[in-house]
């Protein structure tokens, strides 16, 4: 039959999970159609019909669907899932909340956070924070998969799949919006940054963060990731945090300042193409993970490599 | 109102699992298990609520062997009014299948009010099962809770999301499951362990609930993954920098 893909977005942009999970979703050897559900999606919508290799967009636009509550959400994609046999979400924030919620109104196993398609109905995926990797082979008859997006590249742009307009579910009241209290900043995104600086706890306080990281993300046109340790203290918002409980995230550079390496954070960020590790102590264990690593102060060290890289 | 909280006993979040080298899983044997950190603090929220007078019982839940009996009675003697084992030896119960066991359960179906809080991911990158329950119950459900305000009918909840933080307004009954940033547990006291062997710990099984808990993934193979090995420590800024041009990554 076809393959489902849930839309990464915030209505006016496509995120680039979308991408990513489209390239997992073309593995599985159908058509793929991409959900974009949301409120004045358009934008959207269109440029998920940019993506390569994409059969149809389909969207879902109404007062239901804005900020994607799961219950509206899951009622909708449920609605859809009949001429689908696989549906594909990627592992966001979003995708996390809503994705079980579809499979189990489904009466079937989610297959989580996949890094590899093996086969159309066999996957692998990391688990116990990426201290092992397993081999899993759905029985269901319909798949439900979330993608874990670090994992894929993104799919080329090039297509232009018509944008088909369907239906928003009716609100059933059980749940409703009261806000958001969203970061905005210049730069890039965490998730899909080449370059990511991270603080940890080392960095004291919120002021010294600021002080030290920023510079140094700016020099490198950087996104700026943080350790749980940093974001409890008060020093970075949550939405910074790389880990097992944060972001997964995959650079080409990943700079850990003051980060002792805990297997939780290794989890979200050990698949990086170059690891730099910046501590005093010379046994801290993100150390075994780091192909370049400096044992120094960092209150010393970052800023002369902020100067260093300007020059 | 109850509030029913699913707790289960895990591999300890302290240790480093080790790959069985015949590609069968994960060698448990002899390790130290714990009751989700998720869960306890799950547990603490619903303790709070309680105290404050906002809750009358606190249930624990957890599905899994005699040894889920422990877990039981950590959330015992943290403050919980009473447990429910549901038994099984079954090597894997699936969210699915905690799902469809929690809705079975009659307690669940007749509790008036919220709600389960079950907890955000695990050892197993699962982070479904309240979903999936929400789901079966046809309740609203809020994720990755950081601040809880329980209302009259209804609750509030702050969520961690992706970009920042968001609020949602759940009626209930319903399903909120933590964050580790919700609050932090209490550890449960030496009079009060005492006072949780007392506690009512009541047994049922999936047979007893009419729930077929079978696994729907087969797990083909389980192995290590290809390692990082420790790269070099340098002497300078300078040499740091000449490295990651050579590397490409500047
Ligand atoms: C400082 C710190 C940082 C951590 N960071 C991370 C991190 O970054 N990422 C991470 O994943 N973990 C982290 N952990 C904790 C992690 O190792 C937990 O073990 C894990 O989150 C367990 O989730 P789960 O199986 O409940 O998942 P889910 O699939 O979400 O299941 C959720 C819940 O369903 C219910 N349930 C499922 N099965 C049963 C059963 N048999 N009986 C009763 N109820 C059941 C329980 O509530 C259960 O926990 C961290 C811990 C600490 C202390
Ligand atoms: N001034 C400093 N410069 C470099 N590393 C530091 C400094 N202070 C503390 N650290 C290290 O930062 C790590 C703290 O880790 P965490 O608490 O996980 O963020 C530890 O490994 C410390 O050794």
């Amino acid at each position: 039959m076809a393959t489902l893909i849930l839309a990464e977005h915030d209505d006016a942009h496509l995120n680039e999970a979308t991408a990513k999970a489209l390239t997992a979703a073309l593995a599985l050897g159908q058509p793929v159609d991409i959900l974009v559900a949301g409120h004045q999606a358009k934008a959207a919508a269109d440029a998920a019909a940019q993506l390569s290799g994409v059969r149809a967009v389909l969207l879902a636009d109404g007062e239901s669907l804005a900020n994607r509550r799961a219950e509206p959400l899951a009622d909708l994609i449920v609605s859809l899932a009949d001429k689908y046999d696989a549906i594909v979400v990627p592992a966001t924030s979003t995708g996390k909340n809503v994705a079980p919620r579809v499979a189990a109104l489904l009466d079937v196993m989610q297959v989580s956070e996949i890094s590899k398609v093996v086969a159309p109905d066999t996957f692998e995926r990391p688990i116990y924070a990426g201290n092992a990797i397993e081999t899993v082979q759905s029985r269901d008859k319909k798949l439900v998969i979330t993608v874990r997006i670090a994992a894929f590249p993104a799919a080329a742009l090039g297509g232009s799949a018509p944008v088909e307009t369907i239906a928003a579910p009716d609100d059933k009241g059980l749940s409703s919006f009261v806000g958001a209290d969203l970061s905005v900043s210049d730069r890039p995104e965490l998730a899909s940054a080449k370059v990511i600086v991270s603080g940890g706890r080392a960095l004291g306080s919120a002021e010294k963060f600021q002080e030290v990281i920023a510079p140094l993300a700016d020099q490198l046109k950087a996104a700026i990731g943080a350790s749980r340790a940093a974001v409890d203290a008060g020093y970075a918002p949550n939405d910074w945090q790389v880990g097992q409980t944060g972001k997964v995230v995959a650079p080409d550079l990943y700079i850990a300042i003051g980060i002792s390496g805990a297997i939780q954070h290794l989890a979200g960020m050990k698949d990086s193409k170059v690891i730099v590790a910046i501590n005093k102590d010379g046994d801290a264990p993100i150390f075994q993970v780091a192909d370049y690593g400096l044992v120094d102060d960092l209150f010393e060290v970052v800023p002369a490599l902020t100067k260093a890289l300007a020059n | 109102m109850k509030i029913l909280v699913p707790v289960k006993r895990v591999v300890d979040t302290n240790v480093k699992i080790r790959v069985k080298a015949d590609g069968t899983g994960v060698d448990l044997a002899n390790v130290k298990m714990s009751m989700n950190p998720f869960d306890e603090i799950a547990v603490e929220e619903a303790l709070r609520l309680k105290e404050a007078g906002k809750a009358t019982e606190v249930v624990v839940v957890s599905i899994g062997s005699d040894k889920s009996a422990e877990t039981l009675r950590t959330g015992l003697a943290m403050g919980a009014d009473r447990a429910i084992l549901v038994k099984t030896d079954a090597a894997t119960v699936e969210p699915l299948a905690v799902a469809k066991l929690l809705q079975g359960r009659r307690s669940t179906r007749k509790s008036r009010a919220w709600s389960s809080s079950a907890s955000r991911r695990s050892t197993t990158i699962r982070n479904q099962t309240g979903q999936m329950l929400a789901a079966l119950l046809g309740w609203p459900q809020a994720t990755f809770a950081s601040k809880v305000v329980l209302g009259d009918g209804q609750v509030d909840v702050t969520r961690e999301v992706d970009g920042g933080l968001e609020t949602l307004r759940l009626q209930l009954p319903a399903i909120v499951t933590t964050d580790l940033r919700l609050n932090e547990p209490r550890y449960a006291s030496l009079p009060n362990i005492m006072k949780a062997k007392k506690k009512p710990l009541d047994e049922t099984t999936p047979e007893t609930l009419g729930v077929d808990a079978s696994p729907r993934l087969t797990v083909l193979k389980t192995v290590e993954p290809t390692g990082r090995t420790a790269g070099v420590k340098l002497g300078s800024v300078d040499e740091l920098v000449a490295k990651l041009k050579q590397a490409g990554v500047l």
